[in-house]
């Protein structure tokens, strides 16, 4: 047996170790651009917004990049086993990433929806759920990298708590509006920014079921509490 | 009382559920060194079971003891039980050129006799059946169109079977195997010395026979064994390690050893 279970043909460890970095670094970039996403917001930085919007093109390339190596890794390697629910998970992942990456995105387009001055009350809470989501996608990834399918379960779990979140700020932007009518424009911006960091927890569980079956070769039930949502 | 489950329910079931052959507590030895160990295996009929595994894992050792070829070699022994329908054809009792007709061999490399097309087909079913001239000619055709090689040498059976292609007398040797009708079908890395193209035209061959006969293939290919069998069964060291459905081994093996060899992680 080989030591470390690496292949007898080097090459196909290489190929195998490229693709899980360029995953990684769609992940890192799609984490980093939550964080930013959410800078601008608290900050109203308009520029940057912009430049953040312009930025998800890289992701975009760099998820054919990753369609491209799997394809050719397929086609050349002739994966089986778990190498093959590897490089079957990195494809899928990649798209899931590059969604998430148009979430972060999203969220940067809506800073110039919010007015320039003034607070508004609820926003002090949308950095934590911003936290929340990009850890989930940070851990995922790593299970990823790791094959490690307790982690990748781990992170399933977690977006109850994410789920919660988002009804609480829900329930406190429903108040803030009712609160004045003027607050209705901005509240309704940061409800959709909830909203999105809701769906980008939701993409890294989808993200954790996949590493999970990449590790297991099973699939991961879901809990009737996970699936309430 | 009315008996509600007919005797004719068993029959009933899906073909290839039948279990064809059964090897119990297999051992095998050459002189002192011990080939197979107590190797428990089912094999379906009207199905393809691949068998994989490095060199010396004892694959083809086991091949060859569904037939008992190996008896033909005096310090080989095997021990054990290997049910064919049954019936033990290790017991010494078991009439061995029975035991030829119904399982039937092909070697990795093409061994046609050096005579003519026809009498490649004709040799063994002219030991095992008077026919007459006719009859003999007619189950000439039907083997060798059987095994998808009457178009090619409908026109010259008459020719030397040596001059036929690498893969056409392959081919050959598979109908020369057909001709005696039999139930199962050893096939022994039967395209390692074909080109692409004629392996893909003895895997369409091996996946048309495949209703009507058992057939066992032990490949070095594991894209083969992947294409052309419904079941996998995966050796190493002489120990049966893992046998299972072939989606299942080559998409989710249960035991490491097996994931290490199919995925290349076997040095």
């Amino acid at each position: 047996m080989m030591p470390d279970g690496t292949h007898t043909l080097t090459a196909f460890d290489e190929d195998l170790r490229q693709l899980r970095e360029l995953i990684v670094e769609m992940g890192s970039r799609a984490e980093a651009a939550i964080h930013e996403a959410m800078r601008c917001l608290v900050e109203r930085d308009l520029e940057s917004a912009v430049r953040l919007v312009e930025a998800d093109r890289e992701i975009d390339l760099l998820e054919a990049e990753a369609e491209d190596r799997v394809v050719r890794l397929i086609a050349l390697r002739a994966p089986m086993a778990d190498d093959l629910r590897t490089v079957l998970a990195a494809l899928k992942i990649a798209g899931v990433v590059e969604r998430i990456a148009d979430y972060a995105k999203n969220i940067a387009r809506r800073v110039k929806r919010l007015p320039k001055r003034g607070s508004i009350e609820p926003l002090s809470l949308l950095p934590q759920m911003a936290n929340m989501a990009a850890a989930m996608v940070h851990d995922v990834l790593t299970a990823f990298v790791e094959r490690d399918s307790e982690k990748a379960k781990n992170v399933c779990k977690r977006d109850d708590a994410l789920d919660d979140f988002y009804e609480s700020i829900f329930r406190a932007l429903l108040t803030f509006m009712m609160e004045d009518p003027q607050n209705i424009g901005p509240s309704t911006t940061l409800l959709f920014v909830a909203k999105n960091l809701e769906r980008i927890g939701d993409h890294a569980t989808n993200i954790a079921e996949m590493v999970y079956f990449a590790a297991t070769g099973e699939r991961l039930v879901e809990s009737p509490e996970q699936e309430r949502s | 009382m009315i008996e509600l489950v007919e005797p004719h329910a068993r029959v009933a079931q899906p073909p290839e559920s039948v279990t064809k052959i059964e090897v119990h507590d297999l051992d095998f030895f050459y002189g002192a060194t011990q080939a197979l160990k107590g190797v428990e295996l089912s094999i379906p009929a009207f199905a393809v079971t691949a068998i994989i595994g490095p060199s010396g894992c004892g694959k083809s050792t086991l091949l060859r003891t569904l037939n008992r070829i190996y008896e033909i070699y005096p310090d080989q022994r095997a021990d054990g039980e290997i049910l064919i329908d049954g019936q033990n054809i290790l017991d010494r009792r078991f009439p061995i050129s029975e035991l030829r007709r119904r399982v039937g061999m092909v070697f990795q490399k093409p061994t046609p006799f050096a005579t003519s097309i026809r009498n490649n087909v004709s040799f063994a079913l002219s030991y095992y059946e008077r026919l007459s001239r006719s009859e003999m000619a007619d189950r000439v055709e039907d083997a060798l169109r059987q095994a998808a090689l009457w178009d090619e040498v409908k026109d010259k059976l008459g020719a030397s079977a040596l001059s036929l292609s690498g893969g056409q007398q392959q081919r050959l040797c598979i109908a020369r195997t057909l001709a005696v009708k039999p139930d199962v079908i050893l096939l022994d890395e039967p395209t390692s010395a074909l080109d692409p193209i004629s392996t893909a035209r003895i895997e369409e061959l091996i996946h048309e026979l495949r209703e009507r006969f058992t057939i066992v293939i032990v490949t070095h290919n594991m894209q083969q064994a992947a294409r052309v069998s419904r079941r996998t069964a995966f050796f190493h060291l002489g120990e049966l390690i893992e046998v299972g459905d072939t989606s299942q081994i080559f998409t989710n093996p249960h035991m490491k050893r097996t994931q290490d060899y199919i995925t290349g992680r076997y040095g």
